[in-house]
């Protein structure tokens, strides 16, 4: 008896890895290396310098082209700026408004209750600016590609100046280790001393490209932390309860042979 | 099994006029039980409990979702980011139905093994089924709800499987979409009846659990309950039972909800839906995979009917089915424990619907576990094969040519037997 039911035990736990393997089936592009973030296992948590030094990065390079739509300022309090910090950011930014009392539109500075506002009018703006390639919004990017924060790292890393021989690379495309078919339209975004960090990290383009997936990784699952601290204690309070549930379990069958 | 006399004045009252009270005490107090059930008789109750769980955590999502193709996505991200514990509840949901797949198919496979499907078992059996046909449904239609790419998708090429019935099958599918393709009329009645089917899922629960309480429990030796020494009642033997129970399944479902949220979901559902971009692979849940494969295998024709008419056959076959095997399995004996050579076929049975869900993941031209030579696609074909084999020709002879190990003469009779071997 005991024996099925481990057996069925073990075939579910196979089953949950079976599911995985259909998750990673996609692409013909090499999987991207694992790397560590500070977010992974049971105890990770962000590192709000790291998130802020992402947030730079993201505000000073990517944000010329990729929208971040899912992000309100106010949003900021989570890497750890405060009121004053995310009033003087939001401040920075012209936002449409209105209409006002004539029946126009206005552009005004931006409120912590607004959201980050896209680089470009529509996609069809955004295409004929790029090439024909519309840049992907970056709320959700760490959660909507396979491995997400080692791809997208790999991604930002993974630029070659030249294709290898042999490989036909098309007018404005740009070779890429990790993009499915290796042809990317987007220029390599990040260099050596892209930006300026005032803490004293060093400003190396692998270093920019760490802490800006750290930011995208916040702007994805924003609730990690309180999700993953929460789970500890669900967890152990289960396992307590689990354990006291078997020994009255035991006491009560103790008279009854089966 | 007389009515139990109530002492409260209020209790009488009721039962007096409604004997509800009376009903649960016989049903979930009085229940006489098998008292040798194992482990794998938790799993209807966490089935259940499952159910439970997703009706009312669906109930709180309803409250912040916008079922329209302009803003479903959108509201399912203002769930995960501004709704109070928005995300908790989202990954209960989500990782739930994985849960309520993982529960019911072992319950299901526990039923094969037992022979719990044999008479007088096969109205208790087919309502099982039923509610397995009912769940797939529901969940495929909830998976379409947040809009992503593959919501659309999916809810695309499944809908696009109508298409394949002669005559009425573009017709029927124009009518499934509400237009001509999947777009707000399709997201909008998927909503409706997403709501809709757990309640019949509800009703079909409650017919189940009616129909085991007037045939009783099935148990690992397979003997029907004889004398009042076999059995024990329900409460507090087996309530405490299936309380464990829950304590262990709650540890592994919350192991996926706190922990690996989207481990079982698939990235390209984050990308908003999107009608002009096909996702390179279109790849159901993980629960759906074993019948993708069984779908995608059928790639040629026979006597004239194309492929994927077959295909979609086949796939509703595959389930249908089970249907029939109270009378394709022709043994005596219930318990493959006590039979030497079908216990080996189900779990080569098992071990077949796990190659096709790995089939169903793979795309058809990948090699098969990276054997060189081994198309998916071939290896689909032949466990597909087997999957029939087995109910078609495995069960009747086996049945008819195996020679069953003696029975014990009760349910107490196996138990002592045990307690003195051990």
């Amino acid at each position: 008896m005991r024996k099925f039911a481990l057996t069925a035990m073990a075939a579910a736990f196979a089953l949950t890895a079976l599911a995985g393997t259909g998750a990673k089936a996609a692409g013909d592009a090499p999987v991207p290396p694992s790397q560590d973030w500070s977010w992974d296992g049971l105890f990770g948590t962000y590192d709000r310098a790291q998130l802020q030094r992402g947030f730079q990065v993201y505000k000073n390079v990517c944000a010329g082209c990729h929208s971040l739509r899912f992000i309100a300022f106010r949003n900021l309090q989570g890497i750890g700026f405060n009121e004053d910090q995310i009033k003087a950011i939001a401040a920075d930014y012209e936002i449409e408004d209105g209409p006002n009392d004539d029946g126009d539109m206005f552009t005004r500075p931006g409120k912590p209750s607004d959201y980050f506002p896209s680089p470009f009018a529509n996609e069809k703006a955004a295409a004929a600016s790029n090439g024909g390639a519309i840049p992907p919004d970056l709320s959700l990017m760490n959660k909507a590609r396979v491995a997400g924060p080692d791809y997208v790292f790999g991604l930002l890393t993974g630029y070659e100046e030249e294709a290898p021989e042999g490989f036909d690379l098309s007018e404005g495309k740009h070779y890429n280790h990790y993009f499915p078919g290796h042809q990317i339209s987007m220029a390599p975004p990040l260099y050596d001393e892209a930006v300026e960090y005032t803490d004293g990290t060093p400003m190396t383009m692998e270093q920019h490209a760490r802490d800006v997936v750290a930011f995208l990784n916040w702007t994805a699952q924003p609730e990690l932390e309180a999700r993953k601290s929460m789970g500890l204690k669900v967890i152990l309070f289960l396992i307590v309860l689990t354990a006291m549930l078997y020994a009255v379990k035991r006491k009560i069958w103790r008279d009854v042979e089966h | 099994m007389s009515a139990p006399v109530w002492n409260n004045k209020v209790v009488k009252w009721v039962d007096d006029r409604l004997p509800i009270i009376s009903m649960l005490h016989h049903s979930a107090y009085e229940y006489p039980t098998p008292k040798n059930l194992s482990y794998m008789w938790n799993f209807g109750s966490l089935a259940g409990f499952v159910l439970v769980t997703m009706i009312l955590s669906g109930i709180f999502l309803v409250m912040n979702y916008t079922p329209h193709t302009s803003m479903a996505f959108e509201s399912v991200e203002r769930i995960m980011r501004d709704v109070n514990y928005g995300w908790l509840i989202r990954y209960i949901h989500m990782n739930g139905a994985s849960m309520f797949f993982i529960a019911v198919f072992i319950h299901i496979f526990r039923g094969l093994y037992y022979g719990s499907y044999k008479a007088p078992r096969e109205m208790l059996w087919w309502i099982g089924i039923l509610i397995l046909l009912a769940m797939m449904a529901t969940a495929f239609m909830g998976y379409v709800l947040p809009w992503g790419q593959m919501s659309f998708w999916g809810a695309t090429v499944i809908t696009n499987l109508f298409s394949a019935f002669p005559v009425i099958g573009d017709p029927l599918v124009t009518w499934l979409w509400g237009g001509f393709s999947v777009d707000n009329p399709t997201l909008n009645r998927f909503f409706s009846l997403h709501y809709l089917m757990p309640f019949v899922i509800l009703g079909l629960v409650v017919l189940h659990v009616w129909a085991l309480h007037s045939v009783r429990s099935n148990n690992p030796t397979g003997v029907e309950i004889k004398t009042p020494q076999d059995s024990i009642p329900f409460h507090p033997y087996y309530t405490i039972k299936d309380l464990f129970g829950l304590g262990v399944f709650l540890i592994f479902f919350s192991a996926f909800v706190f922990f690996a949220p989207d481990f079982l979901g698939h990235p390209d559902n984050y990308i908003p839906a999107n009608p002009l971009v096909t996702p390179p692979h279109i790849v159901p849940e993980w629960y759906f995979l074993p019948f993708y494969a069984i779908l995608r295998s059928i790639d040629f024709t026979i006597f004239g009917i194309p492929a994927k008419l077959l295909g979609v056959l086949a796939m509703f076959a595959s389930i249908v089915i089970l249907f029939v095997i109270p009378w394709l399995d022709t043994s005596k004996v219930r318990s493959s424990k006590f039979r030497p050579v079908y216990k080996w076929f189900f779990w080569l049975f098992v071990i077949d619907t796990f190659v096709l869900g790995y089939c169903g993941a793979k795309a058809p031209d990948d090699y098969f576990m990276g054997i060189e030579g081994l198309k998916v696609i071939v290896m689909g074909q032949l466990s597909t094969l087997y999957y029939f084999v087995h109910f078609l020709v495995v069960m009747p002879l086996v049945g008819k040519l195996e020679r069953p190990k003696p029975l014990p003469a009760s349910i107490s009779e196996s138990v002592l037997k045990e307690g003195a071997n051990a």
